[in-house]
């Protein structure tokens, strides 16, 4: 599905800021496939989330979804098969349009833009369909304008537009990080609700150890650019929190900077 | 104070009108200071009254204007999205160049269209109207408000909508942000060109330093607009803009009945934009008056 041959991203080369986010970093993922990506800060996570979706164009190696070779390909021409939700509620969604346009707008990923109404009222019966299992009511208010909503309620709605048309790939970068604990495991379980129903295949980053090892069906920890463990799995299942810990100290020979990660549970 | 001014007020609004509109497309919902307005406003003019001169039916020489200011709005573009330069540098490098490409297309300074045939007298002379100024101001806006107000709910006019709000979150779903920002600028410029075109038949002339401050009135006329007509949708944003148009045209009239030198007439507006601009700063040092405070307590 997703393959990551040999990638390398080096910001700011030949600089005094010289920063080696991705080394020589290889991954496969198989179609359907749930990864959670742990790693202390720094250690290039959401860097290897935006080199898969293009917002940058990587120093070196291979990117191929089902295939075919995406790495040079711009992020507008790659977001047609790679659906992706923010940490910031703010960056996935249009605050000054209505909750019917941004999913217009979701609704039409990867497709040439043409002078039609964007919000058809067959898309509307579509809209309110999806919006009801989110529980929020958001289905009887199509027309609000997004900015109205909640941080939790805007990141409920960005996971549906991320989701919404089919994407080979589901990007998640913390996207749970930045809500209260409750509306976090409320957008978290229609995650993976959504993830389920869909067979999406799914790179999720996360600074929360618990979601590390319970969200899907394999937890890769990075550090300094680098996988420094790839569990899934009857080994992965058995594994608690502090056995992670332990895992990464010998991995990586460092204490993990965990200040985050623990507070995160 | 004659009722002649006020008419005359109103139909200088109405042909401002969809200058007023290109720049609210594209500072407002495209969120991108386009300065190119100054030289394209000129642009519609010249290009409109060369073409009349030169023996051309002035329908169609509006339209070329049209297409000109389109060229404008492409160029600013282009400048901004493949050389990668600064939105409001493009539209500073696209006004300075249409100077001289004004000057070019007019071979003077002035070109004077009295006693040639606009499609004002060419309105008049159908209808019988001896002002139709009025109703082609009116007519041209009604056009525009109502087809931005359709566009801006196309998948097309979603996309250039959300280059504004969010351009991050509109790429990520596979839209080239590039190719609406130039959509916005080539549609705004055209609206630009087209006003410019109808004021330089309106008034009987074209001239090049004619285009001189139209950004800052386009800001003006926007902001009274909005101050006037609350803008919780994009119809009555787009209303908004036009009687923010008509009113600025109104002041204008007002301050020059009361004696105020014509040569003025710039400063005030961009005094009108800098306190319109400035007043949430004020609004803020206000606030910490106990007295502010509390009337803002009773009336929460």
């Amino acid at each position: 599905m997703l393959e990551i041959k040999n990638v390398t991203k080096v910001f700011h080369p030949g600089d005094i800021n010289e920063k080696i986010a991705l080394r020589d970093l290889s991954l496969h993922l198989a179609p359907g496939e749930v990864v959670a990506v742990i790693g202390s800060n720094g250690a290039g996570k959401t860097t290897l989330l935006n080199a898969v979706a293009g917002v940058f164009q990587i120093d070196g190696g291979q990117m191929l979804i089902e295939g075919q070779e995406v790495g040079r390909k711009p992020e507008h021409v790659r977001a047609a098969y790679i659906g992706r939700v923010f940490q910031d509620p703010n960056l996935g969604t249009a605050a000054t349009m209505t909750i019917e346009e941004n999913l217009a707008m979701a609704l039409q990923r990867g497709k040439p833009l043409r002078l039609r109404r964007g919000t058809a009222r067959s898309k509307r019966e579509l809209f309110r369909e999806r919006l009801a299992p989110l529980g929020l009511g958001l289905e009887n208010r199509l027309t609000s304008k997004v900015g109205l909503l909640s941080g939790g309620q805007r990141q409920a709605l960005t996971v549906l537009m991320a989701t919404i048309a089919r994407p080979k790939l589901l990007l998640l970068d913390e996207h749970t990080a930045a809500l209260d604990p409750k509306t976090a495991a409320v957008v978290l379980e229609l995650t993976t609700r959504i993830i389920a129903d869909g067979k999406l295949t799914t790179l999720m980053v996360t600074h929360n150890m618990e979601q590390a090892l319970a969200v899907g069906t394999r937890t890769i920890m990075m550090h300094e650019g680098r996988i420094i463990l790839d569990i899934s799995g009857p080994e992965r299942a058995r594994l608690e929190i502090p056995d992670l810990l332990k895992m990464f100290e010998q991995a990586s020979g460092k204490a993990l900077n965990t200040d985050r990660l623990l507070l995160a549970q | 104070m004659s009722l002649p001014i006020w008419t005359g007020a109103l139909e200088q609004g109405l042909l401002w009108g969809a200058m007023i509109l290109g720049v609210y497309l594209t500072f407002r919902i495209l969120n991108f200071p386009d300065l190119t307005v100054d030289g394209s406003f000129t642009l519609g003019a010249a290009v409109a009254a060369r073409l009349i001169l030169g023996g051309s039916d002035p329908w169609l020489a509006t339209m070329a204007a049209v297409l000109a200011g389109a060229t404008a709005g492409l160029v600013t573009g282009l400048l901004h999205t493949q050389l990668k330069i600064d939105p409001l540098l493009s539209g500073i490098l696209a006004m300075i160049a249409l100077y001289s490409v004004n000057l070019r297309i007019m071979g003077t300074a002035n070109l004077s269209l009295l006693r040639v045939d606009t499609i004002f007298t060419s309105i008049s002379d159908f209808t019988g109207l001896s002002d139709s100024a009025l109703a082609l101001g009116g007519a041209v806006s009604l056009l525009v408000v109502v087809g931005l107000y359709f566009f801006l709910q196309t998948e097309v006019g979603l996309g250039v909508r959300a280059t504004g709000d969010n351009p991050q979150m509109i790429r990520s779903l596979g839209v080239n942000t590039n190719t609406t920002k130039i959509i916005g600028l080539a549609l705004s410029n055209a609206l630009v060109a087209v006003s410019g075109s109808l004021v330089g038949q309106y008034q009987s002339f074209a001239d090049v330093g004619m285009g001189i401050g139209m950004i800052v009135v386009g800001l003006a006329s926007v902001i009274i607009g909005e101050v006037l007509v609350r803008t919780p949708t994009i119809i009555r944003a787009l209303v908004a803009a036009l009687v923010g148009s008509i009113i600025y045209r109104v002041v204008i009239a007002g301050v020059l009945q009361l004696g105020m030198p014509a040569t003025d007439l710039k400063l005030l507006t961009a005094a009108i934009v800098t306190v319109a601009l400035a007043f949430p700063v004020f609004r803020a040092r206000f606030r910490k008056f106990p007295v502010s405070r509390e009337r803002s307590g009773q009336s929460a």
